[in-house]
């Protein structure tokens, strides 16, 4: 196996025996070889067929080429089994050789080895043998490297005669550029690989701000007005009277009470606010020393051309206008002249003159009258309309509306004026009295000098049937919230304009008399004259318009008597209940005119006989006044105007005073306390009492002419006498006497009035017998009341 | 009823002008005024005690408010809070 020739064999001793080649006899190890015959072998075959060993090998054997083979002993079993058969010749030989080469190379070895072992001391020296080369293929690769040349050289030769050797020779120029390609050109070209990189660059910059346009678009929330409505919240009825009933109210009050309680003791004990240093500030001022109480004279008005001979008795400031007092006057008669008063012929007309502080010389206004005045009062509501009640017991409207441009306007004016006589409407037929006439229904303008002062005609005049008997002494405008109609009924007044009046007479009436409200309430100052009075006529009827004069009649008549002693009263002042004034405040604009004094005569005091007649008396629930008359009798009683006029008793009749009552005057800061002087005495009444006055004073010396109520201090007042002083009590510090006296003029004070221009300024305008009008300025302490005189007067009334 | 009675007693002192009882919500239950004028003095003055009412407990929660006065010019007035009600006097201290 490996050996293709090698066939191992497996001989067994029979087969050794028949071809010697026992084990160990014939052959060992050392002589391994064995050469056997072929034709033994095909003999052996032949005879032992199968069973001879070389049974497996018969066909190399038959094959076999030579006439021997041989048969190796293996010993070590190197092919596998003890012997093997060498199948060719070739191998055979090789082995037969080799190993008699090996043999023979044992045998040489062992020679050599003898050799040397003999020979080791020398060596034979045998020369190199000269052998013939062989080649071996390099002899090629020598060929290739060698150089041989390839081409044969070529040789020139090349001669030049002798002589041309080292001759002279010219050389001539030649431009280079006429001939072609005689000079070959290199032009320099810009060689890209090396052009220098510019690493550095100055660049210029320039920045714009870049400019958008955007927008936005917003919501508008407009304001818009939003409102709530709402209402408190209020328990019915059923939760109020659960909640009063229930325990737990029960228990909050009885806790809650004594608290309560107590605080309203400690207010009631006293206040705990009270300023004491303050309030004895003001003590002090009003008691210290003696302080310095005086009526300072501020003017005095007279005129020589009206007021001669004559006495103011009736004097009465402008509601609004600061500074324009109106006086009526009258002229001083005899005796004879004045009960002959109804033949008498006037020398002058009679007049009421309006003066004004700017100017004390001319009067600013004057009002004619169709007979002498004996009282007049503006009307709170419009003060342009001015009531008078005359000596022959008519009654007189004046509207000097035209005029109240005039009146405020300013001083400078004042010397000036160039009034229109104003002519109003007024038709009236005066049978009886042969006095001034009255033109016709006609505008009369007027022009009069600088110096005259206007001369304002009136505007209505009641009818002398209907009128008084005797001279109106006394005359009120009504409060402006009540009013009566012709039924008698009272009933509220909601024009809220004075619209009636009530006037007094010693014979023994009372009138009513009533203006209606068309007329009254726009008043203004326009220049056209003709003014169209609307006049109530007959009782009922409302809003006609007709020409006044002499048809005005009273609204209602009172006839004051008394029924069982049947005496008559002769009513000389009246003095009704709740008199409050408001007077409409127009521009108060302080600027001043002189007035008119309206000359007058025959007094009336002087008239001694009341009437005789019998008159009744309508009492009244609502309303009371009092009334004094002639003989000095106070009667308080009630009026209400019924139908049917039965005949009532007045309430209360007092006589205190000795002679004609001449005030009767209700105080301004009490509602119910009155004054009255009479005589040589006053007395202060309180409404309500009915056992006498509660002040009487002592009979003085001099007969008191008038007296005033002040306007500020509730426990002051004014009289007036007759040696011409004033008298300034205060109830306060001495009721026995008076606490000041002035002394005004030389004859008899015929009235005062106070009034209240400023809260700084205060004046008291006393009249006189000779027709001077003083106008005096209160001082300071008569003005003001100490703090708490209000309360003391109170508590001493 | 007691109620009444103490009511009144508290109307007939000097000078009380007028008297109101309101609920704790501001209602009002008991009044001696016209309609308007209640209501209005019930709302406001509910609303004045209670902030006074806090004010004190603010400054010191141990403490409460038992009485309120409220001096004017031209009287005075007097609430006394409790719990679910409120007493509202008005009184003219002086004269």
């Amino acid at each position: 196996i490996g050996h293709p020739e090698i066939f191992p064999l497996v001989f067994t001793t029979k087969t050794q025996e028949i071809f010697n080649c026992r084990i160990d006899e014939d052959v060992t190890e050392e002589n391994c070889f064995k050469v056997i015959k072929k034709e033994d072998i095909i003999q052996d075959l032949k005879t032992r067929s199968t069973v001879s060993d070389f049974h497996p090998v018969k066909k190399v054997v038959l094959d076999y080429p030579g006439e021997e083979l041989l048969v190796v002993f293996d010993a070590k079993l190197q092919y596998g089994q003890n012997f093997y058969l060498v199948a060719s010749e070739e191998a055979k030989e090789n082995l037969l050789k080799p190993s008699e080469t090996a043999e023979k190379k044992e045998e040489e070895e062992e020679k050599e080895e003898e050799n040397r072992e003999e020979i080791l001391e020398f060596y034979p020296y045998k020369p190199p043998v000269h052998k013939p080369w062989v080649s071996l293929g390099s002899e090629k690769e020598i060929e290739e490297e060698t150089v041989k040349d390839t081409v044969t050289k070529i040789k020139y030769m090349i001669s030049r005669v002798r002589r041309k050797f080292g001759a002279p020779i010219t050389f001539t120029d030649k431009n280079a550029s006429h001939v072609t390609d005689s000079y070959v050109e290199c032009t320099s070209y810009q060689d890209k690989t090396f052009s220098i990189k510019m690493l550095e660059k100055d660049v210029g910059i320039q920045m714009v701000p870049k400019v958008r346009e955007a927008s936005t678009q917003t919501k508008w929330t407009y304001p818009k007005n939003a409102a709530t409505q709402y209402f408190p919240r209020q328990l019915s009825n059923e939760e109020k009277e659960e909640s009063l009933s229930s325990e737990k109210l029960k228990e909050f009050l009885t806790s809650v009470h004594l608290r309560m309680e107590i605080a309203l003791q400690q207010n009631e004990i006293m206040n705990a606010f009270f300023d004491d240093w303050k309030a004895l500030a003001e003590d002090e001022s009003s008691r210290g020393g003696k302080p310095d109480v005086y009526l300072k004279a501020y003017q005095s008005f007279t005129d020589l051309h009206y007021l001669k001979d004559t006495t103011i008795n009736c004097v009465c400031w402008h509601p609004t206008f600061y500074g324009i007092i109106a006086v009526s006057a009258r002229k001083q008669l005899s005796y004879e002249e004045q009960v002959n008063l109804s033949e008498k012929s006037l020398l002058q007309q009679s007049v009421i003159l309006f003066w004004s502080f700017l100017d004390p010389i001319h009067p600013q206004l004057m009002l004619e009258c169709p007979e002498d005045i004996y009282c007049f009062q503006f009307s709170p509501s419009d003060p342009n309309i001015i009531a008078g009640g005359c000596i022959n017991g008519q009654v007189v409207l004046w509207d000097i509306s035209q005029h109240e441009k005039n009146l405020q306007k300013a001083n400078t004016v004042a010397d000036g004026i160039k009034m229109t006589a104003v002519d109003m409407v007024n038709s009236s037929i005066l049978n009886i009295l042969p006095c001034n006439c009255v033109s016709g229904p006609s505008l009369v303008q007027v022009q009069q000098t600088s110096t005259e002062p206007p001369l304002v005609r009136y505007c209505a005049v009641s009818s002398i049937e209907d009128s008084h008997k005797k001279p109106v002494t006394d005359i009120h405008w009504l409060p402006d919230y009540f009013e009566d109609n012709g039924m008698g009924a009272t009933f509220e007044n909601r024009a809220e304009i004075c619209m009636q009046l009530v006037t007094c007479s010693p014979d023994c009436s009372i009138l009513f008399w009533d203006i209606p409200a068309t007329k009254l309430p726009e008043q203004s100052s326009s220049e056209k004259v003709k003014e169209e009075k609307k006049f109530y006529i007959p009782p009922g009827v409302l809003g006609t318009e007709k020409h006044l004069d002499l048809c005005w009649k009273p609204l209602i008549k009172i006839n004051l008597c008394e029924s069982d002693t049947n005496t008559e009263y002769g009513p000389v002042r009246i003095s009704l209940r709740e008199l409050r004034y408001h007077y409409k405040t127009s521009e108060k604009v302080p600027s001043l005119n002189t007035l008119d004094v309206f000359v007058r005569d025959s007094p009336h005091r002087e008239m001694s006989t009341p009437s005789s007649k019998i008159m009744k008396v309508l009492m009244n629930i609502s309303t009371n006044f009092f009334v004094g008359n002639e003989d000095g009798e106070i009667v308080y009683s009630d009026w209400k105007i019924e139908i049917d006029s039965d005949s009532a008793k007045p309430v209360s009749k007092y006589v205190i005073h000795t002679e004609a009552i001449n005030t009767l005057q209700r105080s301004p800061v009490f509602k119910d306390i009155f004054l009255s002087v009479g005589g040589r005495n006053f007395a202060i009444w309180k409404e309500g009492l009915t056992s006498g006055p509660i002040l009487q004073s002592r009979c003085s010396a001099g007969r008191y002419t008038v007296g005033r109520w002040s306007l500020t201090r509730p426990g002051v007042f004014f009289m007036g006498r007759d040696d011409g002083n004033i008298e300034v009590w205060d109830i306060l510090k001495k009721t026995h006497e008076p606490s000041h006296f002035h002394s005004i003029s030389e004859s008899v004070i015929t009235s005062i009035s106070p009034w209240i221009a400023s809260p700084k300024q205060h004046f008291l305008a006393v009249s006189d017998d000779f027709g001077v009008l003083h106008v005096l300025e209160t001082c300071q302490i008569l003005n003001h009341p100490a703090r708490n005189e209000v309360g003391k007067n109170l508590y001493f009334y | 009823a007691e109620v009444e009675e103490t009511l009144k007693r508290i109307q007939a002192h000097r000078g009380v002008i007028a008297t109101v009882v309101i609920n704790a919500e501001g209602i009002p239950i008991r009044t001696t005024l016209d309609n308007s004028t209640t209501v209005q003095y019930a709302g406001l003055l509910h609303q004045l005690t209670m902030t006074a009412r806090s004010t004190v407990r603010d400054i010191d929660p141990q403490n409460d408010l038992t009485f309120l006065r409220v001096r004017t010019k031209k009287h005075e007035i007097m609430v006394a809070p409790d719990k679910e009600y409120l007493l509202i006097v008005i009184q003219n201290p002086c004269e």
